[in-house]
């Protein structure tokens, strides 16, 4: 990896390859700055009159835009299926693509712990640049600082995205009513169940994959064949439970889940299964929520399913009537239960 | 998945449902002991589908639930120490002591690990010699086997920075206890399978001699609960009582004659204090004299702990089965899992939480449907 940004200018004393870690002084504003900014960063974006200047000047093609912001700080840095790099793009581009807008650019902003290999980062800028060329967005300004050895765990990322929205778009979480269909883009859980396959002390041989990805082609594929589409969401933190009490909450409804219908794939749910775990509540990086009016339903059902990354969409359930705005959903015993909205981060179970 | 699906079955479900149905003429309530069994019944809703003679009492076989107080506060203690590494299941991370939770000495500066296995303790023993390793070794029969082989291969490679914390507890003297409670309702047990799994059942035998009541080794699985209940029923309706095996495909008579082995090694029975129940005779396992070079409470010297349960709780009468969990005044108000004023709100085999989690207080029938 390290041979892909030897450097061959002709003012730099000491080439990155030098330094095969980071050091305190690459986030020092001086020479090593700079070199670690040109022969990574700008190496992966390839956009150098941007990027060096303090600010970047835009002329954005409409008025009306979305902004997000995300800060990504998983552990390992690298799992199956993907890296820091690729959810910090796709997470906003994600999130923009979620009122309905096209993303347009990003900034990039990084903190890196002395010692991280450069190697490492490397592979994650690389990540980063593929993720933004396949979302079709462009990363117009970044930051860099370094934390003193254990003072942050390898790398850090915050990615803010600006998306254009069209002025009649009106997507939004309060917007589901009772009889609406409640559908989602895929299997639940993968992302999270990747993660877990790898973390320290946990480790388990699988084939579970990241599902991370950008679903902003999805979107707007679903967008154009049901313009009545009236909420998405990703479901990434909280899972689908947290999710679908979000939109309850905040549409002042109820949702009725059938349990049956969500997609969980075989192996996450076995995975789930012996750690104890609510494939409901796991996260996922390359999914969303939609609620679209029931006459839309088999249109945007299709619409997904003849995506790759929509072919196991499903319709999951309804939007219904309820002052105590719950989502509950029926067993397979043919009886219902609250899914309830997750308190913090899922712990394994004993036994 | 293989071996779950088929024990999933939603139409099988309403079969074993109707056969109940067809057994019951009056009023039954059963005690499943396992906490495990309690969050299948609740999350799958098969409560309600039960016919409604059949009232489900919530048993103590949560082990998080059970592990006493003071014992947190001891661990709480040791995991607080720079030169710990403290070593436990995720579900007893949120467990309230009197004064925190791992979790927030986690937040504090401890060196709070999850670990799946004790044999992770272990590992994390050999890679830090320099510091100490704790492991809280807590739960029933089930999660005794491997907490006693790895005491044991801790003493086999002189592992000097290894301790465990022990509070293991025993389903037979919790079902003796329940059954000389006042005011018990209890008429049938549905025994814990994994716990059976381990021991086997031959120590049922002389509590269904002793009591008359029914003992059904169960599993976990929808099919499995409908299926210990039915034969529960069976033998409630006429009359008789005799400990029975619906778990068949993992239990066996004698259990697991290796893991008794080894538990029989490390592990002797002590008198034990149940949280929110009190102490229970001869219903824990401790270390033996030999591996009491092993014994984090004597190595970090917090014997001496003792400390008092909130007033408010009633997780005890939770536990016993003498309240459901709505009916406890805290419940859903000064109780809740982010609040936890017992440990029956916190596990996810808590019966409290269970209840919280799962809606049982709010009328679901009542949501409207389009």
């Amino acid at each position: 990896m390290t041979a892909s940004i030897e450097w061959q200018g002709p003012h730099c004393p000491a080439p990155l390859r030098d330094y095969p870690h980071v050091v305190l002084g690459h986030g020092g504003g001086g020479r090593l700055s700079t070199e670690l900014i040109e022969q990574v960063f700008l190496a992966a974006y390839g956009d150098k009159q941007t990027l060096l200047g303090d600010s970047t000047p835009l002329t954005l093609p409409s008025q009306r835009i979305a902004v997000s912001t995300d800060s990504f700080v998983v552990r390992p840095l690298f799992f199956p299926g993907g890296s820091i790099g690729d959810l910090a793009i796709n997470g906003t581009v994600n999130d923009l693509a979620m009122s309905g807008a096209q993303p347009f650019c990003l900034t990039a902003g990084f903190i890196l712990e002395e010692g991280l290999p450069i190697e490492h980062l490397v592979r994650i800028v690389e990540d980063m640049a593929r993720a933004a060329r396949a979302a079709g967005v462009r990363i117009v300004a970044g930051d860099t600082k370094v934390v003193e050895r254990g003072h942050g765990d390898g790398c850090y990322i915050n990615t803010t995205g600006i998306g254009m929205l069209p002025a009649d778009r009106q997507i939004s979480i309060n917007r589901a009513q009772a009889g609406d269909r409640v559908l989602v883009s895929g299997t639940l859980g993968d992302h999270s169940m990747a993660i877990m396959s790898v973390r320290e002390g946990l480790e388990f041989e699988s084939a579970i994959r990241s599902d991370t990805a950008s679903v902003c082609e999805l979107v707007h594929q679903l967008i154009a064949a049901c313009p009545g589409v009236r909420a998405l969401r990703d479901p990434t933190r909280g899972g689908l439970a947290a999710t679908l009490n979000e939109i309850a909450e905040a549409s002042r409804c109820g949702i009725e889940l059938d349990e049956q219908a969500i997609p969980v794939n075989e192996v996450v749910r076995s995975a789930c299964e012996f750690l104890g775990l609510d494939p409901l509540q796991a996260a996922n990086e390359g999914k969303f929520v939609a609620i679209v009016p029931a006459d839309e339903a088999d249109q945007a059902l299709a619409t997904l399913r003849a995506h790759p990354l929509g072919q196991f969409a499903a319709i999951i359930g309804q939007v219904i009537k309820d002052d105590h705005h719950l989502v509950v959903a029926r067993t397979a015993m043919g009886a219902h239960r609250i899914v309830p909205k997750p308190l913090g981060e899922q712990l394994p179970r004993i036994c | 998945m293989k071996y779950l699906d088929e024990f999933r079955n939603g139409d099988q479900a309403k079969t074993l449902v109707a056969r109940i149905a067809g057994l019951v003429t009056r009023p039954w309530a059963i005690m499943e002991v396992c906490g495990g069994q309690t969050h299948s019944l609740i999350r799958n809703a098969i409560d309600q589908i039960l016919p409604p003679e059949i009232e489900m009492i919530h048993g103590p076989g949560c082990p998080v639930c059970v592990t006493p107080l003071n014992m947190i506060d001891k661990a709480l203690e040791i995991a607080a120490r720079p030169d710990v590494i403290f070593c436990s299941f995720g579900d007893m991370l949120r467990v309230p002591g009197s004064r925190a939770d791992l979790l927030r000495v986690k937040a504090a500066g401890g060196d709070v690990r999850v670990v799946y296995s004790p044999l992770d303790a272990l590992k994390l023993a050999r890679e830090n010699p320099g510091r100490e390793v704790v492991f809280l070794a807590i739960g029933f029969e089930t999660t005794a086997p491997a907490n006693a082989m790895a005491i044991k291969l801790a003493k086999q490679q002189g592992l000097k920075n290894f301790s465990a914390l022990v509070s293991h507890v025993l389903v037979p003297p919790a079902i003796d206890a329940i059954m000389n409670s006042s005011g018990n309702r209890v008429q049938a047990f549905l025994a814990a399978g994994h716990v059976c799994s381990v021991m086997g059942f031959l120590q049922y035998h002389p509590l269904v001699q002793r009591y008359k009541i029914p003992i059904v080794v169960t599993g976990f699985e929808p099919l499995d609960l409908l299926d210990g209940i039915r034969r529960t029923v069976q033998q409630l309706e006429k009359g008789e009582a005799f400990v029975e095996n619906a778990y068949s495909r993992v239990v066996t008579e004698v259990g697991n004659t290796v893991a008794q082995v080894a538990i029989e090694e490390v592990f002797q029975v002590t008198d034990r204090g149940w949280r929110g129940i009190g102490v229970i005779p001869y219903s824990g396992w401790s270390l033996r004299d030999a591996y009491c070079d092993f014994d984090a409470e004597k190595r970090f010297n917090v014997a001496h702990v003792e400390t008092e349960e909130p007033a408010q709780c009633r997780a005890g009468e939770v536990l016993k089965g003498a309240i459901k969990p709505h009916e406890c005044q805290a419940f859903g108000k000064a109780c809740t899992p982010r609040t936890p004023l017992g440990a029956t709100m916190v596990s996810g085999e808590g019966a409290c939480a269970a209840y919280y989690n799962y809606g049982r207080y709010v009328q679901i029938t009542k949501v409207a449907h389009t």
